[in-house]
């Protein structure tokens, strides 16, 4: 049965603060970039020009955006993929300790707490090619490692501490994905013979599929938009523009550089991703997915 | 009655403070650490010499961050009277001339007494405008030089380089005393780019390096340059060169000795004294002297002063008097001494030097006398270049890429002169 209210104006009032908080800060300034995005004005904001399209049409003739994108695509898909697979690992452990179980659970959250610019600069520090332990293990076994220098070392450098950041967050639901998952099933299976990992690829993956899906487009979005500090702190997007990832150019053209046009568009082209992101994630994953 | 008392004591004290209230000078800056210290302390001197103004000095970040910040500040009306400005903003300062209040006009309009043949033609040439007036009030100003190793030197049995064509020689002969690492470099562009080109009088871009005018275009892909880069790219690969990053992160590789020299800014002077665990020299930045007999003076880095404009006009009174304070002889030879930066007037330079600063402290000389080496021309006297943060990124982008042998060294700068042009027809347009 629907609630009917007596009064046409209720509704709304109920809803105006969440509607007032959304006006103000989410759709007042997503129309100033909107707006922004159309004129070229100096940093001080003395002078004003209508360009019209121009800063978005610089940026789809510009070859450094498109890598701009395809490092943001390949820096996005490792570290959901790694943040998913290695969490899914360490929860399938977690789930299956007898003693302590909270104690290990507890430590792998731990990570989630740290700032992302912090967490950048622990593995920044642990692999610098000078004084950096890892480095200087790597160089023992005969691989020169140097992030400064070689844009896969940078690549993957910045994947592993934004994919550490990750992994407690995938951790907590796929564990709590893992105790809904119904013991009897599982028996059933082994009594029928089914072998762990037989038994985990057909009854525990397919049940965890929606927690995947969901970690996916979390993950995806994390990446996109939330690794900004990791970046900043480390390579600062280089060496060349190998780390540069779209939100981090948005940031260098923006902040420091100034132009604030183009720093504009690329946000609304940001914009219109996370708009196709969260139509995937509704449209055709909640549907696909079994639950 | 005893309510009366009370309401004429509050009035009293109101009038008491607002008849002694020193007017605020607000300055945002971006020195942390030691340097920000020394600052405050400067700050605290200047507020206890007189009692008309208080500057309030504020850190607001790095300098990219206190330049943005000032100017957000600006676009929301609340900025401060002074802001500390890298060169590299330079050109962007200068442009918005509706946000700027020129320092050779706030100290005439002020009534303070101001000689700005008073100040190093090499350090205040950077902040001139065409006519020869000093648009901001230089503060913090440093140029590259080479630091070396004293002890590791010894050991190789070799001197410092004076010119690049030694640094072969040198660099082998560290090599095979154990040292593999000749030398690493802090703000590639900076040292390698914009000071090789004007310690070779060589055009950076055209129209007197920006001096001329915003149609100025980038030419620092020449003979000279593509030279330089090619054989840096070339001890890249064989490790008399090793890349250390895009800000001063080398540091490390000297200070526990991996490498045996050093090119950074003279400002860097305090840290290396402070955390080298050896002797260590300076010497002038090298050249090749196959280019030049003799060579220019280099080109500055650092910080300089600007007043923006929208306070009150008694305001900019008190901005005056500490600027002219800021420049006082003792003043600015005390900050010299403490921090490495250069002396930014004649009579700071004569002071410390009167006062043997220099032989007691070997090396310190070496960054001013290379300052003073001959006139500077229109190719030394300084980059006026809009948005030149981000073509020194670009620049940086395409340096990295030779380093890495992705691209040699011609192909790497055509493309970066190529993407700074499309950046300065940018600024252009937006000024």
């Amino acid at each position: 049965m629907n609630v009917t209210f007596p009064h046409r104006a209720l509704p709304w009032l109920l809803l105006l603060p969440q509607l007032a908080v959304t006006a103000i800060f989410f759709l007042w300034p997503a129309e100033k970039a909107v707006e922004q995005a159309f004129y070229q004005e100096d940093a001080f904001g003395l002078s004003r020009e209508f360009v019209g399209l121009e800063n978005f049409i610089d940026l789809l003739t510009d070859p450094y955006y498109y890598e701009s994108i395809v490092v943001t695509l390949i820096f996005s898909f490792s570290v959901a993929f790694l943040g998913i697979a290695v969490a899914l690992a360490l929860a399938i452990m977690a789930n299956r300790v007898i003693k302590a179980q909270l104690f290990y659970q507890t430590l792998l959250i731990w990570p989630y707490a740290v700032a992302p610019a912090l967490a950048g600069v622990i593995w920044w520090i642990m692999f610098d090619p000078s004084i950096g332990p890892v480095a200087q293990w790597l160089k023992f076994w005969g691989i020169q490692w140097n992030h400064y220098l070689n844009s896969t070392d940078a690549m993957i450098l910045v994947v592993i501490a934004a994919t550490w950041k990750q992994i407690s967050y995938n951790f907590l639901f796929f564990l709590a994905g893992l105790q809904a998952v119904p013991k009897s099933l599982i028996e059933a299976a082994a009594i029928d013979g089914a072998s762990p990992i037989k038994r985990f690829w057909t009854i525990v993956f397919p049940l965890l599929s929606p927690t995947t899906f969901f970690l996916l487009v979390v993950n995806l979005v994390y990446a996109f938009f939330d690794t900004f500090g990791i970046i900043d702190a480390t390579t600062g997007g280089g060496p060349g523009q190998s780390t540069k990832i779209m939100v981090y150019k948005v940031f260098d053209d923006g902040f420091i550089g100034l132009d604030l046009g183009s720093s504009a568009a690329q946000s609304v082209i940001l914009m219109g991703i996370v708009g196709i992101m969260t139509v995937i994630q509704f449209r055709f994953i909640e549907r696909k997915v079994q639950y | 009655m005893r309510k009366r008392n009370l309401s004429a004591l509050i009035l009293g004290a109101t009038l008491a403070s607002s008849g002694y209230a020193a007017t605020e000078i607000q300055w945002w800056h971006a020195m942390g650490g030691a340097l920000g210290e020394k600052l405050n302390s400067i700050v605290a001197d200047y507020n206890a010499s007189q009692d008309l103004y208080e500057v309030k000095a504020s850190y607001k970040g790095n300098y990219t961050e206190t330049m943005t910040a000032a100017i957000a500040a600006f676009r929301a009306k609340q900025q401060p009277h002074l802001v500390q400005v890298f060169e590299v903003g330079t050109a962007s300062m200068m442009s918005a001339k509706g946000a700027i209040y020129p320092v050779h006009k706030l100290m005439k309009e002020s009534g303070q007494s101001f000689n700005g043949d008073a100040f190093l033609s090499a350090v205040t040439g950077y902040y001139t405008d065409g006519d020869g007036n000093m648009l901001s009030m230089p503060f913090n100003s440093s140029t590259p030089v080479l630091y070396f190793n004293k002890e590791l030197m010894a050991k190789a049995g070799v001197q410092a380089p004076t010119t690049w064509n030694e640094m072969d020689m040198v660099g082998k002969k560290l090599q095979d005393a154990g040292i593999n690492c000749g030398f690493t470099t802090a703000w590639q562009s900076w040292v390698h780019l914009e000071n090789l080109s004007a310690r070779h009088n060589a055009p950076f871009a055209t129209k007197a390096n920006g001096f001329g005018g915003f149609d100025t275009e980038l030419v620092f892909n020449g003979p000279l340059q593509v030279a330089h880069v090619n054989k840096m790219g070339e001890w890249q690969k064989n490790g008399i060169f090793s890349y250390s990053g895009r800000t001063n992160d080398g540091a490390a590789k000297f200070y526990s000795g991996e490498c045996a020299m050093y090119t950074e800014s003279s400002a860097g002077y305090s840290g290396i004294k402070r955390n080298a665990p050896f002797e260590f020299g300076v010497a002038q930045l090298p050249y090749w002297k196959d280019q030049v007999t003799e060579p220019s003076n280099t080109i500055i880095g650092g910080a300089s002063l600007w007043a923006l404009q929208g306070k009150p006009a008694d305001d900019y009174k008190g901005v005056a008097s500490f600027l002219s304070y800021l420049s006082r002889a003792d003043v600015q030879a005390d900050w010299h001494q403490f921090s490495g930066y250069l002396p930014i007037t004649k009579a700071a330079f004569d002071l410390t030097k009167g006062q043997g600063f220099y032989e007691k402290n070997v090396g310190t000389e070496v960054a001013v006398n290379q300052m003073l080496t001959g006139t500077p021309t229109e190719n030394t006297k300084g980059l006026r270049l809009g948005n030149f943060v981000q073509i020194r990124g670009v620049i940086d982008e395409a340096l990295e890429s030779v380093w890495n042998g992705d691209a040699d060294a011609q192909a790497a700068l055509d493309n970066a002169v190529k993407r700074g042009n499309v950046l300065l027809r940018k600024f252009e347009k937006a000024n």
